[in-house]
């Protein structure tokens, strides 16, 4: 079976982000930038399904900026077989990232598509759930554990409280979440392997998508600071300073 | 302008995310709600008594037992043409299935709002809690996610609305959609404690903790506060803890009054999690930890002389 794993670039998680002075987003010029994090597991166990004999091909997809190519490659030295990138400034939202991945599928004709649970920019967790809406996929969100069987494909989903365990019949999507797996780091040879791997170009008019906005961000503002950093010499004196200052005891 | 808020509920008794998104839809008028599943009485009449409800609409089949998203997107997506909104908490059954319903209705959802700023506009936090977006949305339906615990949950006692069963085509619509997916079983971790997202006060653990049977050590604090146990991701991932108790980012969001964050570091994603509550205290022996900066109360110590020492204070009171 195929399986294709949409991966998008982020600013990278160790960054401490900076709101931009004019409001209208955060600041990305010379910030680092990666692979989102539940990204990297969805290609991770994509590679593992095809390492066990049940995935035979393997397709990245990126809808971003020219420089998302450097996260297909990334993706490509991890194990995957081909990539698309889609290019369109700025990142579109979650249900025109979905419409742009279903026409992909649609070409494509997967059994599966991984995607992370949400992305640690926008914090949205939709666009998996939003794709399986669009293709009348089942959906296996939040996933720590995978395995297909025949047919169809169990996931072991985190909820609040504990583990829930479906089954779903194929195609469907599944997305990531962190306890899934551990991701590889790719080898110096698999990057230089991956240079030469096909890479296909598209824009989302070449698929006939709109990805047109439907939120507009009229703000945006910086948390208010906490006003932190009071030490306290022992426990009595801690014990002492919630009980009577703060009144939380 | 009604909204229609999915609510979920347990042996009877709605959640208390679910008041929140009641109390969140408020603001903007008219809220029905909707219950799911099977024997649902005891739910919809504590469903009827919340403040702020107007009609509980009942949608009652085995389909709709486990919160699978397929059934419950179209069931959902059946009933919004009647309302201005469709929100629920973000609750892990919340993000799963109104994303699904947002995009079956060609909207774009809006998650985890934290401020109702209007009937189109509201704020949400991105980049990890590190920046607040406000978003004005163009779609007919607004299609949202509330994180609970930005907002006070609506009061249990004080409505009075009538109850109805949801009309038959969309319970129909949800049965029609239950056909690719299926409940396979549960692994709940039992736990005594007031939950996670609820708690008035939470004590959590960190790799500082070193060892899972250490954590036994948070459990008398606990007791003697009435307090839920949490946990990093650094304790989740070392195996001290069930992933259920992690609190951050990628886990829980909490805003308890009182937070206590021991051999916790402060990890970016970690404070996406916890840093609204209202009083945080640190324990840590590393002065130089971040978790310091948002602390109202640090001590440095090494925590297991101080943890002893914290729950014998307690105790004299």
């Amino acid at each position: 079976m195929k399986i294709l794993v949409p991966v998008k670039r982020v600013v990278d998680y160790n960054v401490q982000v900076r709101v931009r002075a004019d409001q209208q987003g955060v600041e990305t010029t010379g910030v680092k930038m990666s692979m989102n994090p539940f990204d990297e597991i969805a290609v991770e166990e994509a590679v593992r399904l095809k390492e066990k004999g049940v995935a035979t091909e393997i397709v990245v997809l990126s809808i971003g900026p020219a420089q998302a190519q450097d996260t297909l490659r990334t993706a490509l030295a991890m194990g995957a077989d081909r990539a698309v990138l889609i290019t369109a400034e700025p990142n579109p939202e979650p249900l025109a990232v979905a419409k742009l991945i279903k026409a992909v599928a649609e070409k494509e004709g997967p059994s599966i598509i991984i995607l992370g649970k949400q992305a640690i920019d926008d914090d949205m967790n939709a666009t998996s759930q939003s794709l399986a809406a669009l293709l009348d996929w089942p959906q296996g969100t939040f996933a720590s554990k995978v395995e297909v069987k025949g047919e169809e494909v169990e996931v072991t989903r985190e909820i609040d409280g504990g583990l829930e365990t479906v089954a779903l019949k194929l195609p469907a999507i599944i997305s990531t979440d962190l306890r899934l797996n551990e991701p590889r780091y790719a080898a110096l040879p698999n990057i230089m392997k991956a240079r030469k791997k096909p890479l296909e170009t598209l824009t989302p008019a070449d698929l006939s998508v709109d990805v047109t906005p439907r939120l507009e961000t009229l703000k945006v503002a910086e948390p208010a600071k906490r006003q932190g950093g009071k030490k306290v010499g022992s426990v009595a004196e801690l014990v002492e300073k919630l009980k009577t200052e703060a009144r939380v005891i | 302008m009604t909204a229609l808020v999915f609510i979920e509920h347990e042996n009877g008794a709605i959640r208390q995310p679910s008041r929140s998104a009641i109390a969140a839809l408020a603001k903007l008028g008219d809220v029905h709600v909707l219950l799911a599943g099977t024997d649902l009485s005891a739910a919809a009449t504590a469903a009827a008594s919340i403040a702020g409800v107007a009609k509980v609409l009942t949608a009652e089949d085995a389909v709709l037992a486990d919160n699978l998203a397929e059934p419950l997107a179209a069931l959902l997506t059946a009933l919004a043409g009647d309302y201005s909104h469709v929100a629920a908490a973000a609750t892990a059954a919340g993000k799963n299935a109104l994303p699904r319903a947002a995009a079956l209705l060609d909207a774009q959802v809006i998650s985890d709002i934290v401020g109702v700023e209007g009937a189109d506009t509201f704020i949400r936090p991105i980049y990890a809690g590190n920046a607040l977006a406000t978003v004005k949305s163009k779609d007919p339906v607004r299609v949202l996610t509330v994180r609970a615990a930005a907002f006070p949950p609506a009061e249990p006692t004080g409505g009075s609305a009538s109850t109805e069963a949801a009309p038959a085509a969309a319970l129909d619509a949800a049965k029609a959609a239950a056909a690719k997916s299926r409940h396979v079983s549960y692994e709940i971790h039992k736990s005594e404690r007031p939950e996670l997202s609820a708690a008035r006060v939470v004590v959590s653990g960190g790799r500082g903790m070193a060892a899972s049977e250490n954590f036994k050590l948070l459990e008398p604090i606990a007791d003697k506060l009435g307090a839920a146990i949490g946990a990093s991701r650094a304790a989740v991932d070392s195996g001290f803890v069930p992933n259920d108790r992690q609190v951050g980012q990628t886990g829980t969001i909490v805003a308890p009054e009182l937070y206590i964050a021991i051999g916790i570091s402060g990890a970016i994603q970690h404070l996406a999690g916890m840093k609204d509550s209202k009083v945080i205290v640190a324990i840590n022996k590393d002065e130089e930890a971040p978790i310091f900066q948002v602390a109202d109360y640090g001590l440095v110590a090494d925590l297991f002389k101080a943890v002893p020492e914290l729950d014998a204070e307690l105790a004299k009171a």
